[in-house]
């Protein structure tokens, strides 16, 4: 009988718990990551330079860089950040359970996953594309050839909903196999499963470095669709919506006003009014989004200007050697044009 | 509570209220009553408290998204499948192919469960050692692990495309999988298919006709080369005289992969095998179990009679084998069907890698997909158990 009546207490407890809805939203992400003294970012599981751990287990990339430069504005120390691999598919649910604060992995920004997912992105730190990847013996040159391939695709992407776009607009054919994940996806591309792996292409070029001998692939010249890459945060905590998202533009702007790792001291004492409103000596910039003035000024000195991390990661002093291209500044004749912090 | 004890306290007017609340019976229908109460205010709760954090979260649900447009494709599908289809038809097709590795997986171990598990009790030392080996080996790998093998193995064994092995029947294997030709009824296979009924049904009446006499007069007669030959050579007789009504499309090479014909894929070939193999080890100890739990008495008393070995076997030990094999078997069927959903690991598009996957990263509708994915399992496992268990009944010892 007391057994019962304690069951009963707990199930009726167990309720009321229960029906008071969303009681986890009270602190915001920001007071939440201060208190723990660490930012949570979901990373790829190891995409060489966008998101994958270097033989001494430091992360590093593009994408590893944007989460350390939110740890450099908070904290003033770019290491205070507990990088989580995630896959494709696991990647969202993982941001809106609040296993992370932050979402840096290559993801696609899509009106479905900005509306309905209920996550916000927070701008574009990469422009991309999906692209083909064959085997050079194949003697395939173009994507229109692909008419009754077979083609590997990870799951989770947008990849898959591309590739019927394509090949029903092209009125072609082919054979699709999706694997779970990205080890299994390449490893059944290199047994001959597929004739063609596809994937965003800044991805293709990173993968293709892992094959054995890289020059035995090739990646066919056609985009099939805009692929823009950026961070991703839960909906409704706007501040830190704002942190992210100035986070990239003050890595963006610094770039364009030629501010770097190694003269960000100097241009203390510049003159420039964009300049000093960036480091924190004119305006409370820094204020307005519960940070201190100088979170831009840790940013570029702990971290880098985003044409750093480009070079550094992706661009010329990488492996991948990718061209900055449609990355490169809106004067420069690319597309990186963040909105003046003004 | 109290209208309960009232109603029946009207009637019963010699008793008191208390002595009802001390009335096991009453109390134990009382505390049901409270505790089925209590768990469904709880599960009201719990969807009425998710419904409002997904709305919070700004997260959609509901089950309207099935009747979307899916727009991706699939590798394998049992029935009519395109892009421009919905989701739900993307849910059948995935079902479809879960059921389809769950029947044939399950088909796969029993028969080599079976002889495996007969082999361990051989008298032939080398076959119960090698039958041992099989057993300790393969029930000792985790599952995930021998798929991976599996696969990985077999991709790397067979042939490209353009150097595809070619196979009797123009039917060609390839690391993308096993062509054989498609077949097409033209007009007239009706005719062959209702004389397989006649056929059917006469083999039918003739196992009555022959089990009667076997209790009339003791003498058997012959059952398989008769109902063989029936249950071909009419059909055939009927194909031959309609002028062969069937055509063949074969699979012809074509610039990547072999086109036309009808296609085993690699991903279903490994995850069979993978399974059968997996699930065949515990099935040959069960077996071995079952047939060891017959005493020997029976065994040697049927001998004592003038059975012959194979008979002793069918007829006396496996009928009393199956008694204590059946309910652990069941067990098996149920763990394969639920080891089925590996399937996502090696490409194969089953339930949970084209509803829980794919479905679920373009919806974002966790909940839901997960909830109607869960039931599905449920339900199999369930419905597996219910026929385990009528045959079970079936195969129970019926004491006279
Ligand atoms: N940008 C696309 C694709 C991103 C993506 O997940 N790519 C895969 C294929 S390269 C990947 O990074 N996989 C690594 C992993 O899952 O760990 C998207 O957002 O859906």
């Amino acid at each position: 009988m007391k057994q019962l009546v304690r069951v009963a207490a707990a199930l009726t407890a167990g309720v009321l718990f229960c029906a008071t809805p969303a009681a986890a939203q009270q602190s915001s992400v920001l007071e939440t990551v201060k208190s723990r003294g660490q930012l949570f970012c979901g990373v790829n599981t190891g995409l060489a330079g966008f998101g994958a751990p270097d033989d001494k287990g430091n992360w590093k990339g593009l994408d590893v860089d944007l989460c350390r430069a939110i740890s450099a504005a908070i904290f003033k120390d770019p290491n205070k950040v507990k990088f989580v691999p995630l896959t494709a598919k696991e990647r969202f649910t993982a941001l809106q359970s609040g296993e992370i604060d932050v979402l840096s992995r290559n993801t696609t920004w899509t009106m479905s996953r900005d509306t309905s997912f209920g996550l916000s992105f927070a701008g574009i730190n990469y422009y991309d594309g999906q692209g083909f990847m064959v085997k050079r013996s194949l003697g395939v040159v173009s994507a229109k050839e692909l008419s009754g391939a077979s083609i590997c695709v990870q799951a989770g992407t947008t990849t898959e909903k591309n590739l019927a776009d394509y090949f029903r607009s092209n009125k072609m054919e082919y054979k699709l196999v999706v694997f779970e994940k990205l080890p299994e996806t390449i490893a059944a591309y290199n047994a001959g499963r597929c004739d063609s792996f596809t994937t965003d292409v800044s991805q293709l070029y990173a993968i293709r470095l892992t094959l054995g001998k890289a020059d035995d692939h090739v990646v066919l010249p056609e985009i099939i669709s805009k692929e823009p890459l950026g961070p991703v945060v839960r909906q409704g905590d706007p501040q830190w919506l704002n942190i992210v998202r100035w986070t990239l533009n003050a890595m963006l702007n610094a770039e364009e006003l030629g501010v770097n790792q190694s003269n960000v001291d100097s241009m203390l004492n510049s003159d420039n009014p964009s300049i000093r409103r960036l480091l924190g000596k004119e305006d409370t910039f820094g204020a307005a989004i519960g940070l201190d003035n100088d979170w831009a000024f840790q940013i570029i000195k702990l971290v880098g200007n985003y044409g750093d991390s480009f070079a550094r990661n992706v661009g010329a002093q990488s492996p991948l050697g990718i061209a900055r291209g449609q990355n490169a500044l809106w004067k420069d004749g690319g597309l990186q044009y963040a909105p003046p912090i003004r | 509570m109290a209208k309960l004890a009232r109603r029946d306290g009207a009637v019963k007017q010699t008793r008191q209220l208390t002595d009802y609340f001390y009335d096991p019976k009453v109390r134990g229908i009382l505390f049901q009553v409270i505790v089925v109460a209590l768990i469904s205010w709880l599960v009201y709760g719990a969807v009425l408290n998710t419904v409002n954090n997904l709305e919070a979260q700004g997260i959609a649900s509901g089950f309207g998204f099935l009747d979307r447009t899916a727009g991706f494709d699939i590798s394998q599908s049992l029935i009519p499948y395109e892009n421009t289809m919905t989701y739900a038809r993307a849910f059948w097709v995935g079902l479809l192919n879960t059921l389809l590795v769950a029947v044939l997986g399950i088909v796969f171990a029993t028969t080599v469960g079976f002889m495996i598990g007969a082999a361990r009790l051989s008298q032939n030392w080398l076959i119960a050692q090698l039958a041992t080996a099989y057993v300790e080996i393969l029930r000792n790998l985790p599952p995930l692990l021998m798929l991976f093998a599996v696969y990985f193995g077999v991709l790397k064994t067979l042939p490209s495309p353009r150097e595809s092995l070619a196979l009797p029947f123009s039917s060609y294997l390839n690391s993308r999988g096993l062509y054989v030709p498609a077949v097409h009824w033209e007009p007239g296979f009706g005719v062959v298919v209702a004389s397989l009924f006649v056929a059917a049904i006469c083999v039918i009446a003739y196992w009555a006709w022959a089990r009667w006499r076997h209790t009339q007069t003791g003498r058997q007669m012959p059952i398989l080369l008769p109902s063989l030959g029936v249950i071909v050579g009419i059909p055939l007789l009927a194909f031959l005289l309609m002028g062969m009504p069937l055509s063949f499309d074969p699979p012809v090479q074509g610039r990547f992969n072999l086109t036309g014909g009808i296609a085993l894929l690699p991903e279903l070939i490994a995850l069979l095998v993978g399974l059968a193999l997996y699930t065949s080890a515990f099935i040959a100890e069960i077996v071995r179990a079952g047939i060891m739990g017959v005493p020997t008495g029976q065994r040697e008393a049927a001998a004592a009679l003038g059975l012959k070995p194979g008979q002793i076997l069918w007829l006396v030990v496996f009928p009393q084998a199956m008694r204590i094999i059946i309910p652990p078997l069941t067990n098996q069927y149920l763990n394969l069907t639920k080891n089925s959903s590996l399937a996502v690991a090696i490409g194969y598009p089953d339930l949970v890698s084209v509803f829980a996957g794919t479905v679920l990263n373009q919806t974002n509708q966790a909940v839901e997909v997960i909830l109607i994915t869960m039931s599905v399992y449920l339900v199999l496992s369930l419905l597996t158990s219910l026929f385990m268990n009528w045959f079970n009944q079936r195969m129970a010892l019926v004491e006279r």
